[in-house]
C-alpha cells in the first residue's frame, strides 16, 4: 500500500479530512519549492500536489500561469524536478502528487516517467489533460508499479463518464467544483450538491473536491461534502505576493478542513 | 476517415480537461446528425451560393505562367469568398452547427484575423453572440481586422500571456470554453484540436477540392499535375488537397520557413519539429527536449503556430504529401510578384504557396498544370508590408 491509501486509511480512522495544498516547482526556483514543501508540511497538508511547470497550461487560470512562466524561467523542468523530490525524500515523507500536463510525461517517455517518478519517491500523478480514453498505456504502467493515477470529474460529465473515470483513478478521484479553469470563483449551488453525491455515491475510493477553492470559508463548505479539499491558486499566490502571512493562511485552511 | 477515437495513423486524439469531453461527444454527435439531415445541408449549401459566393473561380494566371515560363498556374480564389478567404467556409458550417445545437454563443481564436472575421461573420448571420481572442502581438500586426470583428459585433479580447500569438489565443478560448461549455460552441479554425474538429474543419473545406476537381477538368480536360496550399494549422490545404486523395496527383503543403530553419526563427513544423501532445491532439510540434512548446516566427500571422493538424503528419507519413517551407523573404517577393503579374494581391499566408510554385513552374514543361490554393486576400496584410518595407502609409 502506498503512501496516498495510507493517508486515507489512517483519516478515515480519525475521522478527519485531507488538506491538500498544490505549489509550482521551480517557483521562484526549487531552493524555496522544498522550503515552501516543508512549511506545508508543518501546517499539516496530508498530500502535497507539486505542479510540473508548462508552457502551455490550458487547464490554468492567470495566477499558476504565471507561476508556470517563473518557474520556466528559472529553468526548472520535469527532469529537474524528479531527482528533487529524491532529494528531498530524506526530509519529507508527506505524499507527492505531481500535476503535469501530458506532453512533459510523453517526451519524457511514460515508461520512464513512471520508472523515474516511482524511484524518487513520487507517490502518483494527475494529467488533466489526459481523459481515460487516452491513458490506457500510462494506467497499465502505472498499476504495475503502484503509483496513482488520479483523474478528474467534472461538473459535466455523465454517469457513464463518472464511471469511466473512477474506473481509471487510484488513489483519489479528483473533483473539479466548477466548469472552469483553476482559481477560479467558486459556487456551491444546488446543482453542485447533487453531482457531487452522484459522484461520491459511484466512486469506491476518496472523493477530493479542488478549482475555486480560495479561502478557509470555501474549505470549511466543501469539507462537509468531500473527502479531501485542494487548494492551488490561492496558496501560489500568497507565497507569491505575501510569503510572509502563507503560514497563517496555511494554518487556517487546515484548520477549516475537518 | 480519422479512426473511433479520431486518431489518423498515430496522430490526433482528444487530449482535453474532462470537463470538455462531453462537450466534443455532443458535437461529435450533432455533426453526424447534421451530415445525413437533409435540410441542414440544403442550408449550407443555399448560404455557400448565395452568400459566400461558391463556387469560387478557378483562375488562369496567364502572365505569371508566362514569366515563369514554364508550368501553366492556375488559382483557386477563395480570396473572393465572403471574408476575403477560406475561413468562412468552416465557420459558416460550424455556426450553423452551433445554432442548431441550441447554443447561445460562438467564441474562436484568430491568428491573421481572418478566423476571427469569418466567426464574428457566422455569429451575426445565424444570430448568436461572439468573442474573439487574439493574441496581442496578432492584433498589433493586424489592427484592421480587429475592427472589422468589432463592426460585426463581436468582443475582442488581447491575449498578453505567453508569445501572445495564436497559441495563447487557442488557449484562452480553450479556457473561455471550459467554463462556458454549457452554453457556447467553440468554433476552433482549422484542422487541429481534439477529435471531431480536425475531421469537421476539413469536411466544411473539402468545398474547395470538390469544386477544383470540376472546374479544372472542364477547363483543362485532365487532372492537375500539382496542388499546392500553405500550411498553417492546415485547414486551406486540407480543403484543397481531401477530394484529390486517391487520384493520381501530386501534393505540396508549404509551411512558413521564417527567417530559415537555421536561425530558429520559423514555424516549419516538419522541418524544425517532433511528435507531441498540445492544444487537443498529438501531432507534429515545435517543442524543447522537455516538451515545452516553441515560440515560432513567421511574417504571416496565420501560419505563425508551433503545431500542425493531426491529417498532415498521417499523409506525409504515407508519401502522399509533400512538404516544404518558404522563408518570409521569399513570400514576400512572391506577394508582390503576383500582386504585379495579374493584379491579385494575395495573403502573406498564401504567397508562401504562391512562393513554391515559383520554384517549381519553371522545373517543369509547359504541359504541366499547378493549382494554387489562393487562401485569402492580402489587404488585411498592406500596412504591414509597407512597414516591412520601411513605407509609410
Amino acid at each position: 500500500m502506498n503512501r496516498i491509501d495510507n493517508t486515507f486509511k489512517r483519516l478515515k480512522a480519525e475521522n478527519k479530512k485531507a488538506f491538500i495544498p498544490y505549489i509550482m516547482a521551480g517557483d521562484p526556483d526549487l531552493e524555496k519549492t522544498k522550503e515552501h514543501i516543508m512549511t506545508l508540511e508543518e501546517c499539516g497538508a496530508d498530500i502535497i500536489e507539486l505542479g510540473v511547470p508548462f508552457s502551455d497550461p490550458l487547464a490554468d487560470g492567470p495566477t499558476i500561469q504565471r507561476a508556470a512562466e517563473r518557474a520556466l524561467k528559472a529553468g526548472v523542468t520535469l527532469k529537474k524536478i524528479i531527482p528533487f523530490v529524491k532529494r528531498i525524500r530524506s526530509h519529507t515523507q508527506a505524499p507527492i502528487v505531481l500535476m503535469t500536463y501530458y506532453n512533459s510525461v510523453f517526451k519524457y517517455g511514460e515508461a520512464s516517467f513512471i520508472k523515474d517518478a516511482v524511484d524518487a519517491g513520487i507517490d502518483g500523478a494527475i494529467i488533466p489533460d489526459l481523459p481515460p480514453e487516452e491513458a490506457e498505456s500510462f494506467i497499465e504502467l502505472s498499476r504495475a508499479a503502484d503509483f496513482s493515477t488520479v483523474f478528474l470529474v467534472a461538473p459535466t460529465s455523465t454517469k457513464e463518464r463518472i464511471k469511466k473515470v473512477v474506473d481509471a483513478c487510484s488513489g483519489f478521484l479528483y473533483y473539479v467544483s466548477i466548469t472552469g479553469i483553476t482559481g477560479a470563483r467558486l459556487s456551491l449551488d444546488e446543482r453542485f450538491k447533487r453531482h457531487i453525491s452522484l459522484v461520491k455515491k459511484s466512486a469506491d475510493m476518496p472523493v477530493a473536491v479542488g478549482f475555486g477553492v480560495s479561502t478557509p470559508e470555501d474549505a470549511g463548505m466543501i469539507t462537509r461534502l468531500a473527502d479531501g479539499v485542494i487548494v492551488g491558486s490561492a496558496i501560489v499566490k500568497k507565497f507569491y505576493e505575501h510569503p510572509a502571512g502563507a503560514k497563517e493562511f496555511i494554518r487556517k485552511l487546515r484548520e477549516a478542513i475537518r | 476517415m480519422p479512426d473511433k477515437k479520431g486518431y489518423f495513423g498515430q496522430y490526433g486524439g482528444r487530449f482535453v480537461p474532462e470537463t470538455l469531453i462531453p462537450a466534443l461527444q455532443e458535437l461529435e454527435a450533432a455533426y453526424e446528425g447534421a451530415k445525413k439531415d437533409k435540410s441542414f445541408q440544403e442550408e449550407l449549401k443555399h448560404l455557400q451560393a448565395t452568400y459566400i459566393g461558391r463556387p469560387t473561380p478557378l483562375y488562369f494566371a496567364k502572365r505569371l505562367t508566362k514569366h515563369l515560363g514554364g508550368a501553366k498556374i492556375y488559382l483557386k480564389r477563395e480570396d473572393l469568398a465572403h471574408t476575403g478567404a477560406h475561413k468562412i467556409n468552416n465557420a459558416l458550417g460550424q455556426a450553423l452547427l452551433a445554432k442548431k445545437m441550441g447554443k447561445k454563443r460562438l467564441i474562436a481564436e484568430t491568428g491573421a484575423g481572418q478566423h476571427g472575421v469569418a466567426t464574428a461573420t457566422g455569429a451575426a448571420l445565424v444570430g448568436l453572440e461572439c468573442e474573439i481572442y487574439m493574441g496581442s502581438e496578432d492584433t498589433k500586426r493586424q489592427a484592421l481586422n480587429v475592427f472589422r470583428m468589432k463592426l460585426l459585433g463581436a468582443d475582442v479580447n488581447e491575449v498578453n500571456i505567453g508569445s501572445r500569438t495564436l497559441k495563447d489565443a487557442i488557449n484562452e478560448a480553450l479556457r473561455d470554453w471550459t467554463t462556458n461549455v454549457r452554453t457556447t460552441h467553440y468554433v476552433m479554425g482549422t484542422v487541429f484540436g481534439p477529435h471531431p474538429f480536425p475531421m469537421l474543419v476539413r469536411d466544411f473545406q473539402s468545398v474547395i477540392g470538390r469544386e477544383a476537381k470540376k472546374q479544372v477538368i472542364k477547363t483543362e480536360g485532365r487532372l492537375p499535375d500539382y496542388l499546392i496550399a500553405c500550411v498553417g494549422g492546415g485547414s486551406n490545404a486540407m480543403g484543397l488537397f481531401y477530394e484529390f486523395l486517391d487520384d493520381d496527383v501530386k501534393m505540396i503543403g508549404v509551411e512558413a520557413g521564417g527567417k530559415g530553419i537555421e536561425s530558429g526563427e520559423h514555424a516549419a513544423r516538419f522541418a524544425g519539429g517532433s511528435i507531441g501532445v498540445f492544444q487537443g491532439c498529438k501531432s507534429y510540434l515545435l517543442q524543447d527536449e522537455d516538451g515545452n512548446v516553441l515560440g515560432t516566427h513567421s511574417v504571416s500571422a496565420g501560419l505563425d503556430y508551433a503545431s500542425i493538424g493531426p491529417e498532415h503528419p498521417y499523409l506525409r507519413d504515407a508519401k502522399r504529401i509533400h512538404y516544404t517551407y518558404a522563408t518570409d523573404t521569399e513570400a514576400l517577393e512572391a506577394f508582390e510578384l503576383l500582386s504585379k503579374t495579374e493584379g491579385i494581391i494575395p495573403a502573406l499566408e498564401s504567397a508562401h504557396a504562391v512562393a513554391e510554385a515559383v520554384k517549381l513552374a519553371s522545373k517543369l514543361s509547359k504541359n504541366k498544370i499547378i493549382v494554387i490554393n489562393l487562401s485569402g486576400r492580402g489587404d488585411k496584410d498592406v500596412q504591414h508590408v509597407a512597414r516591412i518595407k520601411d513605407i509609410t502609409v
